[in-house]
């Protein structure tokens, strides 16, 4: 299929220099961002967050689990990402591959650096904390899964309600409290085709685009960044996207509650 | 249960259930087809507090190809749940013993009435994923898994949809709950191909007499009939009510 892709690289590359997306969108324009949060009840934490045609959903369970050993008083933080077959044509049954784990580590790192969740707070007892499994499940696959993702997980995540513990074990059904977070993390994905940048690469873009870069960002700080593909970015690049990330980042922020 | 042993609740007082259901009266389901974009066919249930996305891919390819049949599609099914479907601790990654042997018998059902000598080389894929459990998602699943496969187009000689029937506290009742199922005396999944009147999925532990299992085939063909409506509806809706967008909208 690497001709296809070819092919749309140079499709995409003369759109893109009309200003517009083949979609219609300006360049820096994100697609249509659906996000609902509270969508299930079993779990202590969920979402539902669609960019486009792309669906992502997030889960939060709690477990008590023993710390690392070189961070005893801390809990534990766990992502993990499913690209599920019946997301897409390209996703097959099995355990985690490269993309799925590249995806996790990635949501993973923005939350984990910009220390939004106070992992002190996860200690019980000595040799007991509290572990939050966050579990991404992507159901539909239209690129730019990494946005979504973080969407869905940040909105799971505000959604969150602690369990209640009772003599280290933790009482299923009962609840003590919200998860308290110190900031909303977003995440800006760019893709790029020679020299143009743009937002929110679609399914079609990121099969004929030469690289992305992804930007974690609170409110103030870049909290996490990755670059993926094999083209590459000029220093000014990083600098202009990252002005952009956080300018959409305000927008994103507003549809978190 | 952190290793104790919970209190079995009182399942049957005053001609009620646990949550005020009579014994032949089913749970809420609501039917949603067509949710999803990439997939051929989809469909999202809502089966009391189950919540269950099903999504199918077919007729194509068949890979590996010694997997091909000359004669036929090969059909194939994954029944997963979700690590965070479960009010208990967070699951385990990977297919367990008991998603494999659901797989199966879900996967097997569908064989009978997907009419698969019309593709021959090719494959149907089903996939199910279970994102909130309450007891009885194998047969939510069946049923999603129906919607979504005539969504997809795939040509069938019914749709099949699933019901579970119990025996709690001595009484026959249909559809039981995942406190239902945990403290009664017996479970029986059954899908029915409504049409022809066969069963094609049957399960079955527990204890039950000879006329307990009689009151359960008759209790849960009068529920497979509700259920079949529900079905039909969802389908019908995707063309009378086209939407704009395929989106999963929860709750």
């Amino acid at each position: 299929m690497e001709f296809i892709n070819e092919i749309k690289r140079d499709v995409l590359s003369s759109v893109l220099k009309t200003g517009r997306r083949a979609d219609n969108r300006g360049r820096y324009d994100y697609r249509k961002i659906v996000i609902q949060p509270e969508i299930l009840q079993n779990a202590e934490g969920s979402a539902l967050a669609a960019i486009g045609k792309s669906q992502v959903m997030a889960g939060v369970k709690f477990d008590v689990a023993a710390p690392f050993p070189d961070r005893p008083t801390e809990g534990v933080l766990s992502t993990s990402a499913d690209l599920l077959p019946l997301a897409s044509d390209l996703f097959e049954a099995g355990p985690p591959g490269d993309d799925a784990i590249e995806l996790a580590r990635v949501v993973d790192r923005g939350i984990r650096s910009s220390g939004t969740i106070d992992l002190n707070s996860f200690y019980l007892e000595e040799g007991k904390v509290l572990a939050l499994y966050l579990d991404i499940y992507v159901l539909d696959h239209d690129g730019n899964l990494i946005d979504a993702s973080a969407l869905a997980a940040m909105s799971a995540l505000l959604s969150t309600r602690m369990p209640k513990v009772e003599d280290g074990k933790i009482i299923r059904g009962e609840y003590a409290g919200k998860l308290q977070l110190k900031e909303k993390v977003v995440s800006c994905t760019f893709g790029k085709i020679g020299e143009q940048t743009f937002l929110d690469p679609s399914l079609d873009e990121e099969k004929g685009m030469d690289c992305r870069l992804t930007l974690s960002t609170t409110s103030t700080h870049l909290c996490a960044a990755q670059k993926g593909g094999w083209g590459s970015f000029s220093e000014r690049d990083i600098m202009e996207l990252l002005d952009i990330s956080f300018e959409k980042g305000k927008e994103l922020r507003a549809m978190l509650k | 249960m952190n290793g104790e042993v919970a209190k079995a609740p009182e399942l049957y007082k005053d001609g009620r259930r646990l949550d005020g259901r009579a014994l032949d009266e089913l749970r809420p389901i609501k039917i949603e087809a067509r949710v999803l974009n990439d997939a051929d066919g989809s469909a999202y249930i809502e089966w009391g507090k189950n919540k269950i996305l099903a999504g199918v891919y077919g007729p194509s390819e068949c890979i590996p190809r010694h997997d091909q049949s000359l004669y036929r599609s090969v059909i194939r099914c994954r029944y997963n749940m979700a690590p965070f479907s479960g009010l208990e601790e967070h699951g385990k990654g990977g297919p367990s013993r008991r998603s494999k042997e659901l797989s199966k018998v879900i996967k097997e059902a569908f064989e009978n009435v997907i009419i698969s000598e019309n593709f021959p080389k090719t494959q149907i894929e089903i996939f199910v994923e279970v994102l909130q459990s309450d007891g009885g998602t194998r047969c939510a699943a069946l049923t999603a898994a129906a919607v979504a496969l005539a969504d997809a187009g795939i040509p069938m000689k019914d749709l099949i949809c699933a019901v579970a029937v119990g025996k709690i506290a001595g009484h026959m009742a249909v559809d039981p709950s995942k406190e239902e199922d945990n403290f009664g005396e017996s479970d029986m999944p059954i899908a029915f191909s409504l049409r022809t009147g066969e069963i094609l999925l049957f399960q079955m532990d527990g204890l039950l007499t000879k006329e307990e299992l009689a009151k359960g085939f008759s209790l849960a063909r009068a529920a497979a009939e509700k259920i079949h409506k529900i079905q039909v509806d969802a389908i019908k809706k995707v063309y009378t009510e086209p939407k704009e967008e395929r989106l999963l909208l929860i709750k």
